[in-house]
């Protein structure tokens, strides 16, 4: 008999698997409305997957395997990641100290797979993609992992489940200051790590100006839609990191925590729309110092948090 | 002692005004090169830099300068064999003409500094070619050399011509050092259809469809400069109906097109609301065109002497409407740009253009317009209603990616103030029937000079002894600009490139003729 809190958490994950490609209908639908348009529906992701994976796949005669093991790894990494993140309070599948810094790793190791696919088609789009997705996400990683030791400090917790099971009410009442900046640390790297506006422009089709749109323009059919899933699960498992912390109050009970955080996750995706209808795209050059600017932010908390 | 300056000999034609081929100068290579750098020097733009054929086999370089402090053009001639000392060293802004004009009758202009062939075409000229290729040799466009850096961490990019959005085809090269551009260099030619080919032996039942799809978007503009050709060969006055009503048409046109490019600029940052109605807008306004002739692009409007739908009461007061509310909305996507500080972080200081860089290689239009100079046919060379309708002109100073779209919007204001008086002062009765066709004047020369939306359109007209064309030459603005978007993206990021381009928004079609 499986121990009902591991059922629960196998539940959310299963929401998790299910909803994240709903995030994406409802940024779109967010800036649609800003534009005066009807959008998309708000199930065009399952839509453009379920397309995807009935396709046949073109594949370069330039590329090797590793061009192929690209979005495979990719979603592995993704997915494996979400065992690890705890949602709506309660703990994750999988928890063990120091499982935020694996979490990172995970990351890491998809970017990783991404952009040897990337420089595998030898394209040279392809290679200034990879390039600044990689510069900018030695940027993005401090940002997360100081965020993360601010976490750590405050609730004296060393794995995520944990971590978050104990941000209450309380704890924004005695750190408000450092939550604050953390946060806003947090939903910068949530943009840049999604290739949202300001740092990257998902919907646009000029090659020369994208991040990481351009390292997948080689991929189609399933290969493609195992990446869109996975950059999905990778917006909720990042999402879930603000949400969780946004919304402390996991005391309730369970179907209204996990009621709670869904409506949270539906409004962060709604901020995301909000911010790309009013702004434009930073200049590339300017990317790093937004980042920068976030890796501050995160320190700024921690020195708050350790002067307390 | 010091020598007695030659005075400079040219013919001093008005535009839109014919003038006889014998009395055009046919200069020895010394005075014509002197002529046309003195010239330019003293302010004159090339409108027109082309060369004829001649019987003999040598050719005849033709130069159509226009002076806007006489509102006049000078032209004059040179034969010249198989070869002749390039203008270009000396005078920048002949650099494109010379390399058509090689390209086009295998006359080689020694010394210039990149003759590539423009349009990637055989020549016209039987067995004369001045890269020595063979009759039969398969010609593809950019199949030639490139400008190349080199160096360590230098890396080159290669663009087109097949690009990801519904747009023309156009191959791009740029040299890059890191996300720095050191250089772009622009292959053109995918286009080429032999249009000013086509067309000789005209007028004819087809010539007029060729005018108009010269650049599809700019149908009103060259269906004008041909129009105003052929009124003046065959002496045909235009009513003054027609004439406010192709003022009208050509406004519109410029309405259309500047609104689409505010609103994808603001796309390729990202910014998503303008983007969106200015796509609507722009459907408005072409709309508008629809409701005037039935083509939302002006086709069939314009026709030498007339124009071929009129417009009653009911019709103008239902466009007024239509134009006022369209204008409201424009006015509110359109400031939503400047209102909003990251847009104008990309547009500002973003490939900038020095107005002594855009005077040198002759641009014209918005983006010189956008560098500070002065200069717009309808105010320097004023046709048809802009002889009676004044608009202002509208300029900027800081040359970049802002200025070009700031230019844009003043234009759009004075358009749709320009439109609404003419709607106004439309006289009540019908346009008067077409008169008789008239015979061509033979042996002539015409320039026709309009100002379309991009710049200057320039069209010369050379008739045979029987009065049809023996030559007929077309200078879209997009031949004057393409050098100027190389020129501006130098030290640029590659990033911004389509921004630069879009801030451009040059005709693929109308370059490639």
């Amino acid at each position: 008999m499986i121990p009902v809190t591991t059922q629960m958490a196998l539940l959310r994950l299963a929401a998790a698997f299910v909803l994240a490609p709903l995030l994406f209908g409802v940024i779109n639908r967010t800036q649609a409305l800003f534009a005066g348009r009807k959008g998309p529906p708000l199930l065009q992701m399952y839509f453009d997957i379920a397309k995807l994976m009935r396709k046949g796949t073109v594949i370069s005669r330039t590329t090797t395997w590793v061009f192929r093991l690209g979005p495979i790894v990719g979603l592995s990494c993704v997915a494996t990641g979400c065992l690890l993140v705890p949602f709506a309070g309660l703990p994750a599948p999988i928890s063990f100290p120091g499982d935020f810094v694996v979490l990172v790793a995970l990351l890491a190791l998809m970017r990783f797979f991404t952009v040897s696919a990337a420089l595998d088609t030898g394209s040279s789009f392809e290679g200034m993609g990879a390039s600044r997705e990689v510069q900018f996400s030695a940027l993005a990683e401090p940002a997360l992992l100081v965020s993360f030791a601010v976490l750590a400090r405050q609730t004296s917790a060393l794995s995520l489940s944990e971590m978050f099971g104990q941000v209450s009410v309380i704890f924004w009442q005695q750190a408000a200051p450092s939550f604050i900046l953390v946060l806003a640390a947090l939903f910068i790297v949530f943009l840049a790590e999604n290739a949202r506006i300001p740092f990257d422009d998902p919907n646009t089709h000029l090659e020369l100006t994208m991040v990481h749109e351009v390292m997948v323009l080689d991929h189609g059919g399933p290969d493609l839609g195992f990446i869109l899933y996975g950059s999905a699960l990778k917006m909720w498992i990042l999402g879930a990191l603000i949400v969780n912390i946004v919304i402390p109050i996991h005391e309730i009970s369970v179907w209204p925590d996990i009621f709670l955080f869904i409506v949270g996750m539906l409004l962060l995706a709604v901020a995301v729309g909000v911010v790309e209808s009013v702004m434009a795209r930073l200049r590339l050059l300017h990317v790093p110092q937004l980042l920068v600017g976030a890796v501050g932010l995160a320190i700024l908390a921690l020195m708050l948090m350790l002067g307390a | 002692m010091e020598a007695k300056p030659i005075p400079d000999r040219f013919l001093r034609l008005h535009p839109n005004v014919k003038a006889l081929l014998r009395d055009v100068p046919v200069l020895a290579f010394d005075r014509f090169r002197d002529t046309f750098l003195s010239q330019v020097a003293s302010g004159a733009r090339v409108s027109a830099y082309f060369a004829s054929p001649r019987g003999d086999g040598s050719a005849r370089l033709l130069a159509v300068l226009s002076q806007p402090l006489s509102a006049t053009l000078a032209v004059f001639a040179a034969d010249v064999g198989g070869s002749y000392p390039a203008l270009t060293p000396d005078c920048p802004k002949a650099h494109w003409f010379e390399r058509e004009i090689a390209e086009q009758w295998g006359v080689i202009p020694l010394g210039h500094p990149w003759l590539k062939p423009v349009r990637f075409h055989a020549s016209y000229a039987p067995n004369r070619d001045a890269w020595q290729r063979r009759p039969g040799d398969p010609i593809r466009p950019a199949d030639w050399d490139f400008f190349r850096a080199q160096g360590e961490d230098v890396h080159e990019v290669a663009v087109g011509p097949v690009h990801a959005g519904v747009i023309e085809p156009g191959h791009f090269r740029f040299q890059c050092h890191g996300e720095n551009v050191l250089h772009l260099e622009i292959s053109l030619g995918y286009q080429h259809r032999g249009v000013e080919r086509a067309l000789i032996g005209g007028p004819d039942a087809r010539s007029i469809h060729c005018a108009e799809t010269l650049a599809g978007d700019t149908t009103i503009g060259h269906a004008i400069a041909y129009s105003m050709a052929m009124e003046a060969l065959a002496g045909i006055r235009v009513p003054a109906k027609a004439q406010i009503l192709r003022g009208i048409m050509l406004e519109l046109e410029r309405l259309a097109n500047h609104t689409g490019d505010l609103g994808a600029l603001a796309g390729d940052v990202g910014f998503l609301p303008t983007l969106s109605y200015c796509g609507r807008l722009r459907g408005d306004f072409l709309n508008m065109t629809a409701a005037l002739c039935g083509s939302r692009f002006g086709r069939g409007m314009v026709r030498p002497g007339t124009v071929r739908f009129d417009a009653d009461r009911q019709r103008i007061q239902r466009l007024t409407e239509h134009l006022d509310q369209t204008m409201h909305d424009v006015r509110a996507a359109v400031s939503l740009l400047w209102d909003t500080p990251s847009v104008m972080a990309r547009f500002e200081h973003t490939g900038a253009l020095h107005r002594e860089a855009a005077a040198a290689l002759g641009l014209v239009g918005v983006a010189a317009r956008a560098c500070g100079l002065e200069q717009d046919v309808r105010t320097d060379f004023p046709f048809g209603v802009y002889r009676f309708a004044h608009v202002p002109v509208s300029t900027w100073d800081t040359g970049d990616v802002f200025a070009r779209a700031w230019v844009r919007w003043m234009e759009i204001q004075r358009s749709y103030e320009f439109i609404w008086d003419n709607l106004m002062a439309l006289p009540d009765d019908p346009l008067p029937p077409l008169p008789p066709e008239a015979e061509m004047e033979p042996d002539s020369i015409v320039v026709s000079l309009t100002e379309g939306w991009r710049g200057e359109i320039c069209h010369v007209v050379l008739t045979d002894p029987a009065g049809r064309f023996a030559h007929y030459k077309v200078v879209d603005p997009s031949f004057h600009n393409w050098f100027g978007l190389a020129v501006a993206l130098r030290n640029q990021q590659i990033s911004d490139f389509p921004l630069c381009n879009k801030s451009f928004n040059l005709s693929y079609c109308g370059h490639d003729l």
